[in-house]
Order: C-alpha cells, then structure tokens, then sequence
C-alpha cells in the first residue's frame, strides 16, 4: 500500500506550513495557556522538524504524535476539503472526492470494502456503535453479550449499557498473561443459545497480549454469532487484515496511530446484520449521523497508509526496546513482576508494549517521581485512576495492580528513551519504597 | 496455635494500596511458620494484591477458610 495520494483534480498547492511563531492565539485564550518553556529542554527535531515532547515520551500507546504525512495531508485538506461533501457543487464535489479516497484507503489497508468503513467521533464511540449496533439488530436472535475480561472500557461500558436495558452481559476470563481461552468461548456460546454478538479485542491496550481472534472468529461463525473485534491497539502498529482476523466487526482509533484526535474507524462487514442504535441520517452509510471532519478524516487515511509502509520496519526495531527492558528490569529493581507476553513472537505479543508492577509501591507516586525525571509512562494502579479502582485488566489476570506502569514505544522512540527510562526508574522506585517505610521487606 | 485461627491481626482498613500490603508485609514475621495472620483491608485493590503478594512470597491465601470474606484476609505464613 503506498501513501495517501489526493484524488486528481484536488490541488494540494496550499498547504501553510507550521510556522508557530509567527501565528498567535487570541489573548483571551493565551492567559490560559501555559507559557513556552525554553527551546533547550525537551525540544527535538524529528522528521526536520521540531516537536515539544519531554526528554522520554513512553507512552505510545495511549496517544501518539501527529504522524507528518498525515499533518501535511490535514492542512491540505483543511483548505481543500472544507466543504459539504453532501453537497453537488464544485466544493462539495470535491471534499466527497476527499473523503471518498480516505474511504478506500482505509478499506485498503485493512483489507475490507470501501461501503464496510465509517468514521466516528473517537474509536470510543465507534465501539459503541459496533456493539450496540450489533445487539439491536440481532434482539430477535437473544439479548446475551459476550466479552472478555480485558475489553477496553468503551466496549464494557457499551456491554453495560445493553444490561440496564434489559440484556445480558457474559464475560469471559483470561489467563495469567492476559489471554482469552477461544475454549472458553465456544462453552459460553453454548451456554447461552440466544447470544446477540462477542467481542474480542485484537490486542491488550494495557499489557500487550495479543488475543485468538481468528480461532474465536471460526467458533462463532459456526454457530451464526457475529464477533466485535476492538483493534485500536494494533491498527497502524501491527498488519490488521479483517478478512485474515475472521472478525464482522472492527473498530479503530485515528490519534493512537498518528492520525488526529477525534477520528474513529468502524467496519462493519457486508452481511453482518447491524441497526443504528442512535438516531441515524444518511452520512456515513446511516451509521455516523452529522457533519463528517474531511479534513481529519483525510488526515486518518494518510496517517495509516503511510503507517502500513513503515510497520515492517519498524516492528523488530521496538520489539528490540521491549525485550531489553523486561530483561533489564528484573536486574535493576527488586521484586518487579513483568506481565503479559512480551514482544519476541508478534503471534502473542505487541512489540511496543510493556508492563510490569513494582512490589510495595504506589503508582501515582511512581509517576511522580518519573514525571520530574522527564519520563512520561502510564499506569493501571487504582490510585491513578478517577474512580480508585485498580485496572480491570490486571485484576482480571491474577497481576499485582499496585506500583504498576505501562511503557509504550512508538516511531519516535530511540535508544536514548529506553536509557533515560532505566536511569530514571530504580532510584524513582527506591525513593517511593524508602518514603512508603517499606524498602528491605 | 495452627486451628485456623489468626495468631496476629492487621488492621488496614481506610488506607489505600499499597499499604495494606506493606503492612502485612511487616507484621507476617510476628507469625510463625505455618501460623495464620489475618489482613482487615476495604481498599478495592485489596483482594487482587493480597492474592498476588502470596504468589510473590510463597504464602498461602486461605480464601476458603471461615472467617475469609471480604474485608477480612487470612493468609499462612509458608516461609
């Protein structure tokens, strides 16, 4: 798949070049803007061009900088594909012509058909979508949703949308390393005779472990069950086929793979019986109602296109960090626990992705502690997150949920990231165990 | 005193994890091998980390034993 091209007879001559200095907020909006810090610290120059990023982003995985294709493709498509695309004149013409080709690209490198892809609000509301869609449409067939244990939140929160209206949700447990039994699967759906729809995300988004998709695709198919496959964590990181991966479903976030923010993908596979669970028009093949984002669209298609040339590349380059740091880590900080599979066989683990918990220490202070050191991970202890609650995921598979992080790489991670990083944890660890009076136990 | 019941009791409840693990980390040495300690914790992340420091220390979690329920813990010193 090569790069996004824009259709013929859609210039692309306007694209404004980033000149931030010479382009200043309104100074209602300026007062709240925090002020620039010195062009010294924490300002690289990646891709010819200067990007703030502090002195170790590690965390890839929950979001990642705009890809430059797909910056150079949004101002493009900003001057060029503002109009209505809903709209026979030349402008709209031209911004459907835009969106049409963001379409197929998609469709493309995900191996689907250009009237199977929709863009959403967020791969979060995609999700949403997906699920619900799929349960009402199959309300007939029985009102049981299936999950793992390990979804993302935006797939439990869909299931647990479905039991207040009066349906049933069953979840599926996992092993030790995260990953669903397809075993487990089939006895649930036998279990449960009027099963509306399952999901099953591709990959963990908090430890990386990479799930059976394909084997639990054959089991539901078997018994006429349509699967929802969440692949935000693998979309434009690892090769993602739909027809390959079995699923009916598959959703998808623009912002995780150098897309914009505020893009979601959501295939539906032709045949899979789907009704909008929302008020519909006729935007998006009646899935997404309202005024599509052309220019973040086009933005998305560009991002992932170029993302599908780099991929092959760039996999044994981050499966290399992430080796080295869970073989590191266990040398360098005593009583670390590393979770899922680690990256050596992409089959069952993501290259860019590693977890692991620190015995006795409290995550939040954790991330302090990196944070002052210019390290910025994330974490699934319960007091980094709003509710309290440790991660669902690590609960789910039997892990320590305190002193947790996760480290996600992304194409703008070098060496020296992975060396800040082990410089920066054992004494963060050390302090936070020696401040908590629990160092030596 | 190997009945099954408690020979030391921590009480964690209202602090937050990590420190009803650090706790019970500092008093299973005031058990003997083979003796029962007893872990009060309302902390969410409680019944998780319980469960996995056992595993990490080799300790033994009496999850079935009277007495095991939530908030409470009962835990045998093994090593």
């Amino acid at each position: 798949m090569g790069a996004f091209q824009l259709p013929a007879g859609v210039s692309a001559t306007r694209i404004v070049r980033g000149t931030p200095q010479a382009l200043s907020p309104p100074p209602r909006l300026a007062a709240r803007m925090p002020p620039r810090g010195p062009a010294t610290s924490g300002h690289l120059l990646r891709d010819g061009r200067s990007v703030t990023l502090v002195p170790a982003y590690l965390d890839h995985a929950s979001t990642t900088p705009l890809h430059p294709v797909a910056r150079e493709a949004l101002l493009a498509a900003l001057d060029d594909g503002w109009a209505d695309p809903a709209r026979l004149y030349r402008e709209g013409r031209r911004a459907r012509m835009l969106l049409d080709a963001a379409r197929e690209t998609v469709a493309g490198v995900l191996g689907a058909r250009t009237s199977e892809i929709s863009f959403t609000a967020s791969g979060t509301a995609a999700a949403h979508q997906a699920l619900l869609g799929t349960a009402a449409a199959r309300r007939r067939a029985g009102r049981v949703v299936v999950v793992s244990a390990v979804e993302h939140s935006s797939v439990l929160h869909a299931a647990q949308r479905h039991e207040r209206a009066g349906g049933e949700v069953v979840t599926i447990g996992v092993d030790g390393l995260g990953r669903a039994d397809p075993a487990a699967f089939e006895a649930a759906l036998d279990a449960h005779p009027g099963t509306a729809v399952a999901a099953l995300q591709h990959a963990n988004h908090e430890v990386g472990t990479v799930q059976p998709v394909a084997a639990v695709a054959r089991a539901l198919r078997r018994r006429g069950v349509p699967l929802l496959t969440d692949a935000a964590t693998t979309v434009g990181r690892v090769p993602v086929d739909l027809a390959a991966l079995g699923a009916d479903l598959l959703t998808a976030s623009a912002h995780k793979f150098g897309g914009p923010p505020g893009v979601g993908i959501l295939a539906v596979r032709t045949g899979t019986r789907w009704a909008n669970p929302l008020p519909a028009d006729e935007r998006e093949h009646g899935r997404v109602p309202g005024f599509p984002n052309v220019p973040a669209v086009v933005a998305t298609a560009a991002a992932l296109a170029v993302r599908a040339t780099e991929i092959d590349a760039e996999a044994p380059r981050l499966a290399g960090y992430t080796e080295r740091l869970r073989r590191r880590l266990p040398e360098l900080v005593e009583d670390v626990e590393l979770l899922g599979p680690g990256g050596a066989d992409p089959a069952v683990g993501l290259p860019h992705i590693v977890a692991f918990s620190c015995l006795y220490v409290a995550g939040e202070a954790l991330l302090d502690e990196l944070d002052r050191a210019g390290i910025a991970v994330s974490s699934g202890s319960s007091c980094t997150s709003d509710t309290l609650t440790p991660s669902h995921v690590l609960v789910a598979m039997g892990a320590l949920t305190h002193g947790n992080l996760r480290v996600s790489f992304g194409r703008d991670s070098t060496d020296a990231d992975l060396e800040a990083l082990l410089d920066a944890l054992p004494p963060a660890v050390r302090a936070v165990r020696e401040r908590a009076g629990a160092a030596g136990l | 005193m190997n009945d099954g019941s408690p020979a030391a009791v921590v009480d964690a409840r209202g602090r937050r994890c990590p420190i009803p693990i650090i706790e019970l980390a500092r008093r299973i040495g005031d058990v003997d091998v083979g003796e029962i300690i007893e872990l009060l914790a309302d902390d969410p992340a409680a019944a998780a980390d319980v469960a996995a420091w056992c595993r990490m220390r080799g300790h033994d979690l009496l999850t079935a034993a009277p007495g095991a329920g939530p908030g409470s813990y009962l835990v045998r010193r093994l090593g």
